[in-house]
């Protein structure tokens, strides 16, 4: 993660662009597939976009934190 | 016990005497300040931030909702309204909130609209912005407290069958099986109300994110044990996984695709969710935090606290359309969840439910009133006074009494018209959403005008207000306000669209257009903010 630190919000906001494309799945729209035998795929397709999300938003608080450790230390409470 | 609705009323009664015992025990940290009473001293850490974010922003609609809005849409629901939050949700977080602690922080604010005086250097913004933000507050308290009371009678139907004021027929004069000899609504709405403020009142923002994080982790829980005792029951199989793939092969194919829902309209969507980077409650809730780093578990988590309460309901809700029509399932699609629990469960599970779904409502409502105290305090009465006129004690004491006013007001207002109030919910976010441009532009514009930021607040309203006056037009039979969207035409086409994109894109273009040709702010304000 050390690299990153000027390409990170470059890197966040191309992450969440794509999660945006990805959400707007046209092609599971009429698809009835059931994944596993039970859950329909647009579902599951979108319950993989949360992780997804999950998975950038933690590499956001990584690479891409917007508050710097002066600042925490001036002014924060820990 | 074996007494219609008692189970459920004693875990009612036991759950909300939790939450009572939850505040008091609060109050006794209470350090007498302001800022204790209105932002907990900026002492909540990340679990607690956490809880209290997220049981802010999920409603009763996220159980109730949820499971009836799959019912009657099928799958989409989850990616129209689950998946996008969980992306736009923590985008605002991220964007918005972790930048205007770090401003509040260095420059003591603790409302909104405070921020906003500042920022543009202009007291008229902060006029003009309370009754806006309190007035889309106002509908969202008032669906919590009717579904509140709405809950408790469905769920104690039977218990006083014999005392007139719980008994409920239907049109033809029989007794209504589902409410009948519940407890009615304006007495649940009323035991509501009145827990909320006693645990607010005493508690302040302690006891309200203490009773947030309770209460989130009761609906999270209960949800997913709710999801597996039904499915057991309805698919009637040996192991789990035959039940969920019984139940799924039931599900009509129409509700497991989305051949029915327009594809724009799904697109834009989108744009609800980014109502947070507005509500003053959350706002409220993103100063209470102890460091920025507090940020970081509710701006991962979110996503996924979304999908594990949504996913469960949006599957209950489609096999329901796959049962028998012997099952004799309501009309009203936001009763389905309440009435598998009752019909597929025991009384026990059903009082749990109960109390899930009061957690759900209950912690978005003391947020709100204690935001709508804080704002009446701080942005209207110490503001016009001066801000050493009053003592914190004083201060302390006015949004109290605020506090118990709203209350009062809003459980007035539920008494009245029950019915239209839940199609404004879509509304009230569209508004905040048709704010959210000024937010953005205040943190990250320097052209920012206070004219421009005016302007594109009037921009918003008006919007608002055409749009949802076009939106009364549509018949009742129709779905009414709530089924309202634009038409665009391209190539001979006709395209959906949520009205919120209008909305937006007039307070966005009205405001960039303004600030373009009026003064900019002082060089020394803009140092101030982006120096």
């Amino acid at each position: 993660m050390k690299a990153s630190k000027s390409s990170g919000p470059l890197i966040i906001t191309g992450l969440v662009l794509l999660l945006l494309i990805l959400h707007q799945d046209n092609w599971f729209w009429t698809d009835a597939t059931l994944v596993f035998g039970f859950i329909p795929i647009a579902l599951f397709w979108h319950a993989c976009i949360s992780l997804a999300a999950v998975a950038t938003w933690f590499l956001a608080t990584r690479i891409a934190w917007p508050v710097s450790d002066e600042f925490e230390d001036q002014e924060g409470g820990e | 016990m074996d007494h219609p609705g008692l189970p459920q009323l004693i875990i009612i009664l036991v759950y909300l005497g939790l939450l009572l015992a939850l505040g008091l025990f609060s109050s006794r940290l209470f350090k007498g300040t302001k800022e204790d009473y209105q932002v907990a001293s900026h002492s909540i850490g990340p679990f607690l931030l956490l809880m209290s974010i997220f049981g802010t922003t999920m409603t009763a609609f996220a159980l109730v909702g949820s499971s009836g809005e799959a019912f009657r849409e099928g799958v989409g629901v989850y990616g129209m309204l689950a998946s996008s939050s969980g992306i736009v949700h923590s985008l605002c977080f991220f964007l918005i909130g972790v930048k205007v602690w770090k401003l509040a922080r260095r420059y003591k604010y603790t409302t909104q609209i405070e921020f906003f005086r500042d920022r543009l250097d202009s007291d008229f913004v902060g006029y003009l912005m309370f009754p806006i933000l309190v007035g889309l507050v106002i509908p969202y308290l008032l669906i919590g407290v009717i579904s509140g009371g709405a809950v408790i009678q469905s769920l104690t139907a039977g218990l006083a069958p014999d005392l007139p004021m719980f008994q409920v027929f239907t049109a033809e004069g029989n007794p209504n099986p589902a409410l009948h000899g519940g407890i009615p609504p304006w007495l649940g709405s009323m035991v509501i109300c009145v827990v909320v403020l006693v645990y607010v009142f005493f508690g302040g923002m302690r006891g309200t994110t203490w009773a947030n994080t309770f209460q989130t982790l009761v609906f999270m829980i209960l949800g997913v044990v709710t999801f597996f005792v039904i499915a057991n029951k309805l698919g009637g199989q040996e192991s789990i996984l035959d039940n969920l793939k019984t139940l799924a092969n039931s599900v009509p194919e129409d509700k497991v695709t989305r051949s029915e829902m327009s594809k724009t309209k799904f697109f834009t969507y989108l744009l609800i969710p980014l109502s947070v980077g507005m509500f003053p409650h959350l706002f409220q809730h993103w100063m209470t935090a102890k460091s920025s780093h507090a940020f970081k578990l509710p701006v991962v988590c979110h996503p996924f606290f979304i999908m594990i309460v949504w996913v469960p309901c949006v599957l209950v809700g489609i096999w329901a359309t796959g049962l028998p029509a012997d099952m004799h399932l309501p009309a009203n699609p936001n009763t389905i969840l309440p009435f598998l629990v009752k019909t597929q469960t025991g009384p026990i599970l059903g009082g749990f439910l109960a109390a899930g779904i009061l957690a759900a409502i209950m912690s978005s409502l003391d947020s709100q009133f204690l935001c709508i105290g804080t704002i009446f305090n701080n942005d209207v009465v110490t503001h016009l006074a001066g801000k050493d006129r009053f003592s914190d004690r004083q201060q302390v004491m006015f949004t109290r009494l605020f506090i118990i006013g709203i209350v009062a007001i809003t459980y007035f207002l539920s008494l009245g018209n029950v019915r239209s109030v839940f199609a404004l919910g879509v509304w009230c976010f569209s508004g905040f959403s048709a704010l959210f441009p000024i937010v953005v532009a205040a943190l990250y514009w320097r052209g920012l005008t206070a004219a421009g930021a005016i302007s594109g607040v009037f921009a918003a309203i008006t919007s608002w207000c055409i749009l949802f006056y076009q939106g009364t037009k549509v018949p009742i039979e129709q779905g009414g306000l709530s089924k309202f969207v634009l038409n665009l035409p391209i190539g001979g086409e006709s395209y959906e669209l949520m009205p919120v994109v209008a909305m937006m894109l007039s307070s966005t273009v009205t405001m960039i257009l303004v600030s373009l040709v009026t003064p900019r702010p002082s060089e020394e304000k803009l140092a101030k903010f982006f120096g």
